[in-house]
């Protein structure tokens, strides 16, 4: 797209920021941590109750500050986590 | 937290039609950086949007020598280092299948060394991923032939001083065509590192720094899993095209990721047709 | 069909035995040869090499005996029918990889022109001590299905048998041979293409979602079969695996895994062994032999007959699995029976055991040098019933 092109900002409707759903399947984590330490936006933390083999599961706590980049179901070793998008975003211009 | 458990069972974790998920949980300890490299690998299949009834992955022994039972193509474990010459022999029976190598660093580059040497010296047409962990971590934490020096492991008790091979090194200079290398935790580079080696054709190679949370972390005192991860990740100096003879790993110190060769060479499949056509 | 016709050369033709072994392989469908060199079987590969490419064959020279065999039984998940050719410092490295290809049940073909060993050995020198290792070589529990030619014509007829009992069985198949038989040159008629009867691997014909890569047939043991990169997504293991190929580490998978693999071998054995008897209803004295040593046997055996000496042979086709009723079965009406070997006594023991005290077993050391000449097998002959 060249520059001139581009939509212009003004009078159009205010992008919205891309949502996110955070999914966890709790008895395949080994609470090795990566999640909740490489979560671009602290979504996570280190719950305090244990799985069904003894481990810590990460639980979410600021799921409003998911932005869907995927990067937890990327970076868990154990395939125990990852993020749907909530809702279809219109403009995807912004969805960085 | 009902709702996520609900929300669960209708939702479909989105690599679970690239991985065995029937087989889940792995054998991997917690803190072990072989899971992100197949899930690296599965995503970067489904970048590619390959076909994946013409992928066939082909494994060694090993930690990571059991990936293969757990990615959901045509897979092979087989013996300790020969999973190259047996990936050889179903590339060449059938050329249409890509077939791609994943094990780690002692089953590649010390019992499968020669394998690796020559299957880069004919350019087969093989993707080999390498998950490096410094160490032979599924017998019991021995001295690896990349163990850095003066690394503790259970067989290296006073350190040991035998040199380390430099992977990318060894994969220049037998001949393959794409040499990266990353850790653990650069995946999306990583990923598309591993996109870029499946496009190419010719013997590519992406080594993986993973960290070892239970044998290499455990005997040199290095904390646990997310502490290597880090370390790793803070450490490594992204310089592509880096020559190779730079690339050697030295015990707790930085370590160069990036692509550091990316060249053309005739495959193997390719000079047989060529050779016999004139 | 025209493929089939470049690769069968019907006819009459003046072979060596490894030539034969090649012509074996290629009108047996053979089209993967992966091989490292070693004197003496190196005569094979040149005859490969020489008529891979009328029939799009794929001909490759590894780094090692080790990593020939695992590019064969790569080749062959393909589809396609593979075997590799060695000799004995070969045979030993490839020890492994018999056991991958007995627990993966790939079949695929591996000849061992013996040598004299142990260790180098003497290279040119035919040897026939590598019997034991065929049948024992890889470590654990298994069967193996091992034939000993004794001319070119049977090295070309049991190469074709080879690969046969390989797909039929799934399993790796040996052809045990020597220098001296490999070297023989001789007449061999080689059929018509559709007179070569080749059993072809089972393949699997169910849905694709149902399929398990070690769900077997009641009725032979067997498991289908089915080629990589047809959509079945299937995995394999050298490990102890259950039906579905994953690795499971208890004592009750084992058992289920490798009786299985034993006894698919042991309970069709009667329909693998082959054998040929001379002379053997009204023999006094039997001589068992195998391979090269055979073709001497007859000799003495006409010799001592003509002599008035009740003497008859039985020539072993198939080493293993042992034709052990036979052998039971012979001693109940011989006095002695002779073994000759080209070695210092394996199947010697074989037969004694087999014998079951019923006749007495005689080990006769026919060296390499011998062969060729039955004086010392006549005269053991003679010696054994002058007692």
């Amino acid at each position: 797209m060249r520059v001139r092109e581009r939509i212009k900002p003004f009078g159009s409707e205010k992008p919205q920021p891309v949502k996110g759903e955070l999914i966890i399947i709790e008895d395949r984590c080994k609470g090795c941590g990566f999640c909740v330490e490489y979560c671009p936006n602290d979504v996570l933390i280190v719950s305090d109750k244990f799985n069904s083999k003894g481990y810590h599961p990460p639980e979410v706590v600021h799921e409003e500050n998911c932005r869907y980049c995927g990067f937890c179901q990327l970076v868990c070793p154990d395939f125990a986590i990852f993020s749907i998008e909530e809702k279809a975003v219109e403009s995807k211009s912004n969805t960085a | 937290m009902e709702a996520i458990i609900t929300q669960q069972e209708a939702k479909r974790h989105p690599m679970d039609n690239l991985l065995r998920m029937d087989r889940m949980p792995h054998i991997w300890c917690p803190g072990c950086g072989i899971g992100n490299a197949v899930s690296a690998f599965a995503d970067a299949l489904d970048k590619l949007e390959y076909n994946l009834d013409k992928l066939c992955v082909v494994s060694g022994i090993g930690c990571t020598g059991r990936v293969a039972g757990y990615i959901k193509v045509d897979s092979f474990h087989t013996t300790h280092g020969r999973a190259i010459p047996f990936a050889t022999g179903i590339k060449l029976g059938n050329p249409d299948i890509k077939v791609v190598v994943i094990s780690g660093d002692g089953d590649l580059v010390s019992i499968g060394g020669n394998h690796f040497v020559h299957a880069a010296r004919r350019n087969i047409d093989l993707t080999v991923i390498c998950v490096n962990n410094f160490i032979y971590a599924m017998t019991g934490g021995q001295v690896a032939p990349t163990t850095p020096t003066p690394a503790y492991t259970t067989t290296s008790p006073f350190g040991n001083f035998e040199n380390p091979s430099n992977v990318p090194q060894l994969a220049e200079a037998a001949g393959a065509v794409y040499v990266a290398r990353w850790t653990a935790l650069h995946m999306r580079r990583l990923t598309y590192s591993i996109v870029d080696a499946l496009k190419k054709p010719g013997f590519s190679v992406v080594e993986v720094i993973s960290p070892c949370a239970m044998y290499y972390s455990r005997i040199n005192k290095l904390g646990d899993g997310l502490d290597m991860m880090k370390f790793y990740y803070d450490h490594s100096i992204i310089k592509h095209g880096e020559p190779t003879d730079h690339l050697e790993i030295d015990y707790q110190k930085e370590i160069i990721v990036g692509k550091f060769v990316d060249r053309e060479r005739p495959t193997y499949s390719e000079s047989m047709g060529k050779w016999f056509e004139d | 069909m025209k493929e089939t016709n470049l690769a069968v050369l019907t006819g009459s033709h003046d072979l060596t035995g490894s030539q034969a072994c090649a012509e074996g392989g290629l009108s047996a469908g053979c089209r993967f040869l992966g091989y490292y060199p070693i004197f003496p079987s190196f005569d094979i590969v040149e005859r490969f090499a020489e008529r891979f490419s009328d029939v799009k064959g794929v001909l490759i020279q590894m780094e090692d005996e080790i990593s020939a065999l695992a590019a064969v039984l790569g080749a062959s998940w393909t589809g396609k029918k593979a075997m590799t050719v060695t000799s004995g410092p070969g045979f030993a490295q490839m020890a492994e990889h018999i056991g991958l290809g007995v627990m993966l049940e790939t079949p695929c073909v591996i000849v061992d022109v013996q040598r004299d060993g142990t260790s180098e050995g003497s290279p040119s020198a035919p040897g026939g001590g590598d019997i034991m290792m065929a049948r024992w070589g890889s470590h654990g529990d298994y069967e193996v299905i091992a034939l000993s030619p004794n001319s070119p014509q049977e090295m070309f007829d049991m190469t074709v048998k080879a690969f046969s009992l390989s797909e039929k069985y799934r399993t790796p198949v040996i052809l045990i041979t020597d220098t001296y038989v490999s070297n023989l040159n001789e007449a061999v008629h080689i059929p018509d293409a559709k007179d070569i009867q080749i059993h072809t691997r089972k393949y699997y014909k169910g849905k694709r979602e149902d399929y398990l890569p070690f769900q077997y047939d009641a009725k032979d043991l067997v498991p289908p079969m089915v080629d990589v990169g047809k959509g079945y997504r299937f995995h394999v293991t050298g490990l102890t695996h259950d039906e579905r190929g994953y690795p499971v580490m208890d004592e009750k998978c084992q058992e289920w895994n490798v009786h299985r693999l034993v006894q698919k071998i042991r309970i069709f054995a009667e329909d693998i062994v082959d054998f040929e008897e001379e002379q053997t209803d009204d023999a006094d004295v039997i001589v068992v032999s195998y391979g090269a040593v055979s073709r001497d046997v007859i000799h003495a055996v006409h010799q001592v007959r003509e002599e008035g000496i009740r003497a008859g042979s039985l020539r072993i086709k198939t080493i293993w699995p042992f034709p052990e009723k036979k052998i039971t079965q012979l001693a109940k009406k011989a006095t002695h029976l002779i073994v000759p070997e080209n070695n210092f006594g394996q199947i010697c023991l074989e037969v004694e055991r087999c014998a079951r005290g019923r006749a007495e077993t005689h080990y006769l050391y026919h060296a390499s040098s011998r062969i060729g000449q039955s004086d010392d097998i006549v005269k053991l002959i003679k010696k054994v019933m002058k007692k």
